[in-house]
């Protein structure tokens, strides 16, 4: 498996950390008025650190490129094909949450 | 106050010649991080041209004037080397000395592409990688910085405590391409 890196270029798998789902670009926002009455826990937190999906198909998921040029990438591919359709730099989704 | 003596990673290493492959220390002089703040780019571009004739490179590519050299290091960084940074660059980007955090290793030869090949997961032919060309990749598991630095001289930088070990795999490969 090979990921093309937005700035270094196409390198083998190896060079690159795996993170996880991209859900974890998608913080839920503390609101300290409703943690204290809540703890800090809420719904959208206990989605956040354990709920995700297990498509068989497209995801989009989260690389680190620690063997070249240290950027955080998200890695849209097919789990049952292996094509990798897109990567992106994450830096370049500031702002876009959800995209 | 007391005055430090610097002492190199690789202290006492000879240089090593075998055929037409010569492997042995650089010193490149200063070496420091610049990483530009958000939307600063172009002020520091400014800078960078004033104080060093020099433009901040774009990914796997360096610029260079006279002896002072900016080589691409990763994303939002690049390494100034052969001189030390103009002051106002800190207005603009992270400038952080490096010097004594680098060990910078000098491969030459006509079969310099082919050792490399061993140890680097990454195309370095002229064609692929002219000169100038600077790129982050992996020697064997270290990671380093490579600069093409003329088209038969490689410049291999790795971390000061990876020093040995990049010593170690590269001259190794040398006496295996050496052995054929
Ligand atoms: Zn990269």
């Amino acid at each position: 498996m090979r990921l093309s890196c937005p700035l270094c270029g196409p390198r083998d798998r190896r060079e690159f950390y795996y993170y996880g789902s991209d859900d974890y670009l998608n913080r839920p926002h503390s609101d300290p008025q409703a943690d204290a009455s809540s703890g800090g826990w809420s719904d959208a937190w206990e989605d956040y650190l354990h709920l995700r999906d297990n498509p068989a198909g497209r995801l989009r998921d989260l690389w680190y490129h620690e063997g070249g040029c240290g950027a955080w990438l998200a890695v849209t591919r097919d789990t049952s094909t292996h094509q990798v359709f897109d990567v992106a730099l994450v830096v370049d989704l500031k702002g876009k949450a959800g995209s | 106050m007391v005055s430090l003596i610097a002492k190199h990673a690789l202290s006492g290493q000879a240089p090593l010649a075998l055929q037409d492959l010569h492997f042995q220390i650089e010193d490149l002089g200063p070496i420091t991080s610049i990483a530009p703040f958000n939307g600063q780019e172009s002020a520091l571009n400014a800078v960078l041209e004033a104080g060093h004739g020099l433009r901040f490179p774009v990914p796997n590519t360096s610029t260079q004037q006279a002896v002072a050299k900016l080589l691409w290091s990763g994303r939002g960084q690049a390494f100034l080397v052969g001189v030390a940074p103009d002051a106002r660059l800190a207005a603009h980007a992270a400038v952080t000395d490096q010097s004594d955090g680098w060990v910078t290793l000098g491969l030459e030869g006509a079969r310099a592409e082919a050792v490399l090949a061993r140890l680097v997961a990454v195309d370095l032919r002229l064609t692929a990688c002219p000169v100038g060309a600077s790129l982050r990749a992996q020697v064997q598991h270290i990671p380093a910085l490579i600069h093409r630095a003329a088209p038969q001289v490689f410049h291999i930088m790795v971390m000061r405590s990876f020093g040995q070990s990049a010593w170690h795999e590269v001259s190794e490969a040398m006496r295996g391409v050496a052995a054929r």
